[in-house]
C-alpha cells in the first residue's frame, strides 16, 4: 500500500475527512517551501499537493499563477522541486502528490520523471492539463514507478465520461466543484456533491473536492459526500504574503471544523 | 491516442473542464462542416461582407525587380478589417451562433485578430469580450480603441508575461467558468483539437481560390508557394490544398526578429533542433527553455511573436511537406519599403517576412517559373512601428 492509500484507509477507519494542502513548490524559495509542509502537516494537513510551477498554469486562478511566476522568477526548476521532496523526505512521511503540467514533464521525459519522483519520494501526480483522452502514456509511466496519477471528474463531466474515469481512477480522483479556475470564491458545492453519489457508485478509489474553498464554512460544504477537501490559493496567498504561521492557523482551523463536523 | 493528431502533434490537452465543450464544439463542427446551407451562409458573408474572392495580383514591378519568376501575390490585404483573421472569424461566429452561444471571447496580440473577432460580433449582434495583454494593449492602443469602437470589452491581462500567450491562456480560463454559453474564437490554427483543424478549413479558401485563379493567370502552374507563419493560419490555409502537389515547393516563413539567441526570435519550426512540447492545448513544436518553460519570443511583427506553432506545421515539418525558414526584422523592414515602393501596396509587417523571403529565393528562380506569395494583411497599422524602427517619429 502506497503512503497515499494507506492515509485514506486510516481516515476512512477513524472516519475522518481528509484534508488535502496545495503548496506551491519554491515560493518563494525551498527552504520555505519545506518549512512550509512541515508546518501544514503539524497544523492537520493529511496530504500535500505540492505545485511544481509551469510559465502556462491554464488551470489556475490568479494566486497560484503569481505563485508559480514568483517560484520560477527565483529559479525553481522541476529538479529542484525533487529536490523539495527529498528534503522533506529526511523527516516526514505525509503523502506528498505533484501538481504541475504536462510541458515540464514532457521535457524532462516521463518515464524519466516518474522514475525521479518516484524515487525523491512523490506518491502520484496531479496534471491538470492532461485529461483521460490523453492520460494513456502518462499512466503507463506512473505504473511502472508505482506512483498514483490522479483523474479529474466536473460538473459538467457526462455520465459516461465519468464510468470511464472510474475504471481507471488511481490515489484519489479530483472533484473540481466549479466550472472554472482555481481561486477562492463562493461556491454551491451541491451539483459536484450529486456528481460525487454517482462516482461512488462506480469506485471505491476516494473522492476529493478541490477549487473555491477559502473558508471553514466552504471546507464543511465542500466535504458533504467527499472522503477530503483540496485548499489551494488560500493557503498560498498566505505563505506569498509571507503569513506562514497564519497560514498554518488556518489549516488548523480547517482540520478542527471537519473533524467537528464529521467524526464519527 | 486522442483524436485531432496530425501524426504525432494536436490532441486535446485541456482540464477536464474545457472537454465538455470541446466535444460541443467537435460535434457541431462535425455536422455542418459539409452540410451544404452553412457552407452557402459562409461563403455568402465571405463574399458579401468580407470582399472575397480576393485578387491574385500579378506584381509585374516587382517580377522585373527580381528579372527571374513570375511574381503574384494573394490580396489578403484587401479583405474587410485588413487581413485574412476574418475568414476564420466569420466562420466561427456563423458556427457559434447554429450551437446557440450568445457570448464570443477571443483572444489578440496585436490586436488584428481582436478586431476581426469584435466586427463579426457587432455583425450578429453577439456580445463579444477581447482578452489582450496589457503591454500590448499599450502597444496597440489603436485596435484597442477599434475593438472598443466596435462594442467589444477589452480585457486587460497582467498575468506572466501581459503578452499574446498570457491573453490565450486568460481567455481559456474564461471559457472554461462560461462554458455554457460562450463560444471561444482561437484566432490560429492553434490549440486543442477541434480548432486547428476548424481554422484550417475556414482558412483553407485562400488555396483554393489560388489554384482556381492561376488557371487563368499563368496556366495553372505554380513552382513556389509562400507564406508566412506565427500561429500559422494564413500559411495553413494557402498551402492545404496544395499539400499532396510535390511540383509546388511550399515555405513557410518564422520570425527570425533580432537574431537566433533564445528570446530573440519568434522561430519554432526552423531552428537546428526544435522540441516539441504542449502549449494550449496542443502537441506542438514550441519555444521553451531546458527546464520546460515556455519563454516569451520576440519579433517586430506582433502577430509573428507567438512561442508555439499550429500542430498541423509541425507535422509538416517533420514530413518535409512545407520547408520552413526565417526572416529577421530588417530584412522584413527592406521587404516593407521595397513592396510600397514598386506595387504600391504596404504590407503588413508580417506579409513582410513571406515577401522578404523573395530575396533568397528568386535569384534561384527560373523566368518560365511562377512564385506566389500569400500576403497575409495590409500595413496601415504598422506604419507608425515602421517609421520609429527607420529612425522617424510620428505622431
Amino acid at each position: 500500500m502506497s503512503r497515499l492509500e494507506e492515509k485514506f484507509a486510516n481516515l476512512k477507519e477513524n472516519g475522518k475527512k481528509g484534508l488535502i494542502i496545495y503548496i506551491t513548490a519554491g515560493l518563494p524559495d525551498a527552504e520555505t517551501t519545506v518549512k512550509a509542509v512541515l508546518e501544514a502537516e503539524k497544523a492537520g494537513a493529511d496530504i500535500i499537493e505540492l505545485g511544481i510551477p509551469f510559465s502556462d498554469p491554464m488551470a489556475d486562478g490568479p494566486v497560484i499563477q503569481a505563485a508559480a511566476y514568483t517560484a520560477i522568477k527565483n529559479g525553481m526548476t522541476v529538479k529542484g522541486v525533487l529536490e523539495i521532496v527529498r528534503e522533506i523526505r529526511k523527516t516526514s512521511q505525509i503523502p506528498l502528490v505533484g501538481m504541475g503540467y504536462v510541458n515540464n514533464m514532457l521535457h524532462y521525459g516521463f518515464e524519466k520523471f516518474t522514475a525521479d519522483a518516484a524515487e525523491a519520494g512523490l506518491d502520484g501526480l496531479i496534471v491538470p492539463d492532461v485529461p483521460h483522452e490523453e492520460s494513456a502514456e502518462m499512466k503507463a509511466a506512473c505504473k511502472a514507478n508505482g506512483m498514483h496519477l490522479v483523474e479529474f471528474v466536473t460538473p459538467g463531466t457526462t455520465d459516461s465520461r465519468i464510468s470511464e474515469t472510474c475504471t481507471t481512477a488511481d490515489g484519489f480522483i479530483y472533484c473540481v466543484s466549479i466550472n472554472g479556475v482555481t481561486g477562492v470564491r463562493k461556491i454551491d458545492y451541491s451539483p459536484i456533491n450529486n456528481v460525487i453519489e454517482h462516482v461512488k457508485k462506480q469506485t471505491a478509489t476516494p473522492c476529493a473536492v478541490g477549487f473555491g474553498i477559502g473558508s471553514v464554512e466552504a471546507a464543511i460544504d465542500a466535504a458533504k459526500q467527499a472522503d477530503a477537501v483540496i485548499v489551494g490559493s488560500a493557503v498560498v496567498k498566505r505563505i506569498a504574503e509571507g503569513k506562514l504561521a497564519e497560514a498554518c492557523e488556518f489549516i488548523n482551523s480547517l482540520r478542527s471544523a471537519l473533524d467537528e463536523n464529521y467524526s464519527k | 491516442m486522442a483524436k485531432g493528431r496530425f501524426g504525432k502533434y494536436g490532441g486535446q490537452y485541456v482540464p477536464e473542464i474545457v472537454m465538455p465543450v470541446l466535444t460541443e464544439l467537435e460535434a457541431a463542427y462535425e455536422k455542418y462542416k459539409n452540410d451544404p446551407e452553412f457552407l452557402a451562409e459562409v461563403r455568402k458573408y465571405f463574399n458579401e461582407y468580407a470582399g472575397r474572392p480576393t485578387l491574385l495580383y500579378y506584381a509585374e514591378k516587382l517580377t522585373k525587380h527580381y528579372g527571374k519568376a513570375k511574381i503574384y501575390l494573394k490580396r489578403e490585404d484587401l479583405l474587410h478589417t485588413g487581413a485574412h483573421k476574418i475568414n476564420n472569424a466569420l466562420g466561427q461566429v456563423l458556427l457559434a451562433k447554429r450551437m446557440g452561444k450568445k457570448r464570443i471571447i477571443a483572444e489578440t496580440g496585436a490586436g488584428q485578430h481582436g478586431v476581426a473577432t469584435a466586427t463579426v460580433a457587432a455583425l450578429f449582434g453577439m456580445e463579444c469580450k477581447v482578452f489582450m495583454g496589457a503591454l500590448d494593449m499599450e502597444r496597440q492602443k489603436l485596435n484597442v480603441f477599434k475593438m472598443r469602437l466596435l462594442g467589444t470589452e477589452v480585457v486587460p491581462v497582467t498575468t506572466g508575461t501581459s503578452t499574446l500567450k498570457d491573453a490565450t491562456s486568460e481567455a481559456i480560463r474564461y471559457w472554461a467558468a462560461n462554458i455554457t454559453d460562450t463560444h471561444y474564437i482561437i484566432g490560429s490554427a492553434v490549440g486543442p483539437h477541434p480548432y486547428p483543424t476548424m481554422v484550417r478549413d475556414f482558412q483553407s479558401v485562400i488555396g483554393k481560390e489560388i489554384k482556381e485563379q492561376i488557371k487563368e493567370e499563368a496556366g495553372g502552374k505554380i513552382d513556389y508557394l509562400i507564406a508566412c507563419v506565427g500561429g500559422g493560419s494564413n500559411a495553413i490555409g494557402t498551402f492545404y490544398d496544395f499539400k499532396d502537389d510535390n511540383s509546388v515547393q511550399k515555405i513557410g516563413v518564422e520570425a527570425g526578429g533580432r537574431g537566433p539567441a533564445v528570446g530573440d526570435n519568434a522561430i519554432t519550426l526552423s531552428s537546428e533542433g526544435p522540441l516539441p512540447g504542449v502549449l494550449h492545448g496542443a502537441y506542438t513544436y514550441l519555444a521553451q527553455d531546458d527546464d520546460g518553460q515556455v519563454i516569451e519570443v520576440y519579433s517586430i511583427s506582433a502577430g509573428l511573436d507567438y512561442p508555439g506553432v499550429g500542430p498541423e506545421h509541425s507535422y509538416f515539418r517533420d514530413a518535409g511537406v512545407v520547408k520552413y525558414v526565417s526572416i529577421n526584422d530588417q530584412e522584413a523592414l527592406d521587404a516593407f519599403q521595397l513592396l510600397s515602393r514598386e506595387e504600391g501596396i504596404i504590407p503588413a509587417i508580417e506579409s513582410s517576412h513571406a515577401l522578404a523571403y523573395l530575396e533568397k529565393l528568386m535569384p534561384n528562380t527560373k523566368e518560365d517559373e511562377v512564385v506566389v506569395v500569400t500576403l497575409s494583411g495590409r500595413g496601415d497599422k504598422d506604419v507608425q512601428q515602421v517609421a520609429k524602427a527607420l529612425g522617424e517619429e510620428i505622431d
